[in-house]
């Protein structure tokens, strides 16, 4: 297996190296799709020349990075597209691995699962052999490697590769089940933005799940767990934010970066909702409607969580989408990242609804995303209701998409349940619906 | 020091106006020559010259010549009954407590138009920031003598600009100003709220000018550290006190003309001011009217300081119409109206016609001729003029009026470059990115000097300070002083003032790229699709005067004043302003609100309800319902106690 993995690699990053020596680079820097205010490499370069000018890179309203991240490319700055095709070798890697242990888990659950004829007789084909799901974890590596959207990222040198990198590394301890490393790496992504927060759940279900501690509120190993991971998040979480302040002396930060991500001052078009919503906006309804769109990211979180509580990595996938669905600055790397999760639910492909529907949806916005903004920036003969009326089709496109896998997932946990070829009580073939 | 520096400088020129007309007035012949000329001249040369203890030279200084000489083909007549009450009226008088003063100078510009500038000056020996309140107001204006006291200013230069200043044309203006208005004041350092009392000053001037001055907020005032010191006495230069904001898309009126006369002692009703009539005023090419309050020096020594109150009115005249054939203009042609007095109340009322390019009545002739001639260093440049005091009825003759009127021979003879010159554009397409660049001229053939150049670009232009370029002559120069503030969205504008050095002969070159924010809608202006201003830069500089770039040794002067090229007066203060830009945005449709509310939330919902859907209901399977009529047969089935079909 390492053999493929090798030359993946060496393909993506030989790509993404032809990709920085050619004059696209430029072009793909400056896409609103690939780039937001808050991870464009632009601002980067903006936030170390005001820092070498003797002014505070968070003076101003143009950078919006964290501290850490300043210094981090303080002394890579003339490295940084090793960095970032780097930071793409290690999501690509971390997520490998990530898949290639959670399969053997899975795989072990079922055996004993078949073992204890737990399953009904007319499952077996739903059950998953270790033939089709050996090329699975080198799958995932591809297709986040090759993903379109992940090398526009990456050539862009958007810094949202990074959190991605940080975000498989944390998924990767959990599913290896180091809790420390888990809460360093969650507290390190809800540092850099304050989304992954959402996270925690997950990765609690998960690591009791493996500790075989019951979720149970009546009992103290669950609170006591909780308490521990909470420590150690919160604990990275203190170090992590005092570090950032000793390195640049002051709070400023808090209210560029954080206050940035929930304000949602920069209107600049993206792929999301916010921006447009948020322009046409009257002023006195702002601040309810603000709190409306922030709320829906941490909102499903509580029901997910109780839903899928014995599935914490589909789970997990659910919030990677349901984050860069409605984040306030969305971008393509930030849809790479779940869409790399889409060979794990190979399995579920038979219950899946509208999948050609969606997905021909999802590459016909691609392909317009810039067709229209060529038209309403450049060419002038469009408006700006052409860019968001593609911007809503696509983030329509995301949520059927996550809510057909979510259904999927659903159905066959019920039918691994309940059997495959249901019966009405006349005994003919019954179908099944959502009441 | 600069008084020395002054008087020595006048002791030149004394010496060299001798060397050119040979005459020797009768007064001056009792002056040898020694340092004191400058002081026993009249009182505003010493004014002036205490004046200059201020840091930065003032743009409209002009050393005025001790003497008024009379061309040797004038009359002798006419030089004995003009130039003596003119040299005596000063000295005799003792100094009155305040003081005002006017003077019309109106320059023929080589491109046809013609330039004329007002300027009134109204001194006042008084301390407005001292506790007792100042409650008699005689020539300063109570409006603007309370606006200082209560909000301690302790300069206030404020200018409605209608049109820009052609420099390439028309060369130097004697006082510049950028298109729109432009205030800038420097607070007392008492002052300790200064963001209140500023956004306050500007709500009362706002009112007195009927200008849009209200409009000045946090979003386009910038602090510049270096470009705008004081012009007047004091040298706290603590930038904490100083704010400057332009507003370039004000539109300048007869509403903003009105106030500004009625500031005047005399109103439009006597003296100058008569011929500031709107209807001709602003049918022009340029039209800029100021306001500088500044405190300055009484005497040389500057024991006693005085508020200096001056107003100045700049127009440019095209009288070059085609179709009108031959070029000639008058005062009544200009201003539809002639001067029949000065304005009582003035201790001077002079009309200058600068006549440097027409030495020998070749190029235009003058009618009424005068007799008197004076000499001033204007912008590194000596210049000749006519003089016609108005406190002579003399000036007026028999009629009783004095209509100036010049008349053209030839339209020939070429105007020096202006030394400093400055360009801007926006380069770039589309409404994503764009680039400023902004061209600075030096045209002075052998030396280079230093300009600072400052730049308040909004906050919806988003610079960035990484892009910038600074290249003269093909080769990057880099600046020695750059002060950058960036812009915080909707609270602060971008902030770029820097030092630059141009090389003689060349244009720098300095770019800078921007990006256009999307607004929200509210924010756009009634016009979006016009665009949005963005104010002029402005370049401030000491610029080697012309006179110390003369080397051509034709002209006759003593030997013993002409062997260092550079004088004392080798380089002057110009301050250019460069074109307002105006830049479009991307716009949403602002027909659209509820749509977009509607549209996203329905997206919102869609995304809310699926998962709602999945997260609360189970699945079950589909028994088909039975049909209405089998449900009424089991109804009664079931009354009367039958098993269901």
């Amino acid at each position: 297996m390492a053999a493929p993995l090798t030359l993946l690699l060496i393909v993506a990053v030989t790509i993404r190296a032809a990709l920085y020596r050619s004059s696209l680079a430029d072009l793909i820097s400056e896409r609103v799709e690939v780039v937001s205010p808050l991870t464009a490499w632009k601002r980067v370069v903006e936030g170390l020349a005001l820092l070498d000018l003797g002014v505070s890179p968070y003076s101003g309203d143009v950078f919006h990075e964290t501290p850490l991240i300043i210094y981090f490319f303080h002394f890579l700055v003339d490295y940084a597209e090793i960095t970032f095709m780097l930071a793409d070798v290690i999501t690509a890697v971390a997520l490998y691995m990530t898949v290639k242990d959670y399969n053997k888990q899975v795989f072990r659950k079922q055996k004993y699962a078949l073992e204890a004829d737990r399953y009904p007789l007319d499952c077996l084909e739903l059950i998953r052999s270790p033939k089709e799901m050996y090329y699975i974890p080198l799958k995932v590596a591809m297709f986040y490697l090759l993903n379109p959207f992940t090398i526009l990222s990456c050539v862009a040198k958007s810094t949202c590769g990074l959190n991605n990198a940080v975000l498989a590394l944390f998924i990767l301890s959990t599913i290896k089940g180091n809790v420390l490393l888990s809460a360093v790496f969650l507290s390190l992504a809800t540092y850099q933005s304050i989304y992954p927060l959402t996270l925690c759940a997950a990765a609690l279900l998960y690591l009791m799940q493996r500790q075989y501690i019951p979720v149970n509120y009546r009992r103290a190993s669950f609170w006591w767990f909780i308490a521990q991971y909470a420590f150690m998040y919160l604990g990275s979480l203190f170090v992590i934010v005092c570090l950032s302040f000793f390195l640049l002396g002051s709070w400023d930060y808090l209210p560029s970066v954080y206050g940035f991500i929930l304000s949602v001052p920069d209107l600049t078009p993206n792929i999301g909702l916010f921006w447009y919503f948020f322009a046409e906006m009257f002023e006195h309804f702002r601040l309810f409607f603000l709190c409306v769109f922030q709320i829906n990211v941490f909102f499903y979180t509580i029901p997910l969580s109780i839903k899928l509580k014995e599935h914490p990595v589909f789970l997990i996938f659910m919030q990677l989408a349901v984050i860069s669905i409605f984040k306030s600055y969305p971008t393509v790397g930030d849809i790479a990242l779940y869409l790399a999760f889409l060979p794990v639910w190979s399995h579920l492909h038979r219950f899946l609804r509208n999948i050609f529907l969606v997905s021909c949806v999802l590459l016909t916005c691609s392909a317009l995303f810039p067709v229209l903004w060529h038209l309403w920036i450049y060419a002038g003969s469009a408006n700006s209701n052409f860019y968001y009326a593609i911007t809503l089709l696509f983030n329509v496109a995301q949520i059927l998409l996550v809510s057909d896998y979510f259904y999927a997932f659903l159905r066959r946990e019920h039918h691994l349940t309940y059997g495959l070829y249901l019966k009405r009580k006349d005994g003919s073939e019954a179908t099944l619906v959502l009441k | 020091m600069a008084a020395h520096r002054c008087s020595y400088s006048a002791f030149l020129l004394i010496i060299c106006s001798l060397s050119r007309f040979f005459v020797a007035d009768s007064q001056e012949t009792t002056l040898t020559g020694d340092n004191h000329a400058a002081e026993v001249d009249n009182p505003q040369t010493a004014t002036e010259t205490a004046g200059q203890t201020a840091e930065q030279p003032a743009v409209e200084e002009k050393l005025w010549e001790a003497t008024e000489e009379a061309t040797p083909d004038d009359a002798d007549t006419d030089k004995q009954d003009t130039s003596t009450p003119e040299t005596a009226a000063p000295s005799s008088v003792p100094q009155p407590k305040d003081d005002f003063q006017e003077e019309l100078v109106i320059r023929p510009l080589h491109s046809g138009d013609i330039y004329t500038s007002f300027q009134f000056r109204t001194l006042w020996e008084t301390d407005f920031m001292r506790g007792n309140k100042v409650s008699h107001y005689r020539l300063f204006p109570k409006s603007l003598g309370q606006v200082i006291s209560k909000f301690s200013v302790r300069e206030l230069h404020i200018s409605f600009t209608q049109g820009y200043w052609r420099t390439m044309q028309w060369g130097q203006p004697f006082l510049p100003s950028p298109p729109g208005a432009e205030l800038w004041v420097w607070f007392q350092d008492s002052v300790t709220d200064v963001d209140g009392t500023w956004k306050e000053l500007t709500n009362v001037l706002s009112g007195i000018f009927c200008a849009s001055l209200n409009f000045i907020d946090s979003t386009n005032t910038v602090q510049p550290s270096a470009s705008f010191k004081p012009l007047g006495i004091g040298n706290v230069t603590d930038h904490r006190f100083l704010r400057y904001a332009t507003l370039p898309r004000e539109i300048v009126c007869t509403e903003n003309l009105t106030p500004w006369k009625k500031l005047l002692p005399c109103g439009s009703k006597a003296g100058l001011a008569v011929l500031l009539k709107s209807e001709k005023l602003f049918h022009s090419s340029f039209h800029s009217q100021a306001v500088h309050i500044r405190p300055v020096c009484q005497d040389w020594q500057c024991k006693t300081t005085s508020w200096e109150l001056r107003q100045t009115l700049n127009v440019v005249f095209d009288l070059h119409t085609p179709g009108q054939g031959k070029r000639e203009w008058s005062l009544f042609k200009m201003f539809s109206r002639t001067l029949t007095e000065a304005c009582p109340l003035a201790s001077s009322s002079k009309i200058y016609i600068d006549i440097t390019d027409n030495p020998q009545g070749e190029q235009f002739e003058v009618s009424p001729a005068t007799p008197l001639l004076g000499q001033a260093m204007v912008l590194g440049d000596r210049r000749t003029f006519s003089v016609y005091d108005l406190t002579h009825q003399i000036t007026f003759g028999t009629v009783r009026s004095l209509n100036l009127l010049i008349r053209w021979k030839s339209s020939e003879g070429d105007m020096l470059r202006p030394l400093l010159h400055g360009e801007r554009y926006v380069a770039g397409y589309g409404l994503q990115t764009g680039e400023i660049h902004t061209l600075m001229y030096n045209n002075h053939p052998y030396r280079s000097f230093p300009v600072l150049l400052l730049d308040s670009v909004p906050w919806y232009l988003r610079l960035y300070i990484h892009t910038l370029t600074v290249a003269s002559k093909g080769k990057d120069n880099k600046p020695s002083y750059i002060h950058y503030q960036p812009s915080k969205d909707r609270v602060r504008p971008h902030l770029l003032e820097m030092l630059v050095q141009l090389p003689p002969n060349s244009v720098t070159e300095v770019t800078v790229q921007f990006e256009r924010a999307l607004l929200k809608w509210t924010e756009y202006t009634p016009d979006p699709n016009h665009g949005f201003y963005v104010g002029s830069s402005v370049i401030s500089s000491l610029v080697p005067s012309i006179v110390a770039m003369d080397t051509n040794s034709t002209r006759e002067q003593p030997l013993f004043s002409s062997f260092f090229p550079c004088k004392e007066e080798s380089s002057y203060f110009v301050r250019v302003y460069t074109e307002p830009l105006l830049v479009n945005l991307p716009t949403p449709d602002f027909s659209m609100p509820y749509n977009v509310i509607c549209l996203t939330c329905t997206v919102v919902a869609v995304g809310y309800g699926s998962l709602y859907n999945l997260l609360t209901r189970s699945f079950q399977i589909e028994e088909p319902s039975p049909g209405l009529a089998k449900r009424i047969a089991n109804i009664i089935r079931k009354m009367r106690g039958v098993p269901p079909l």
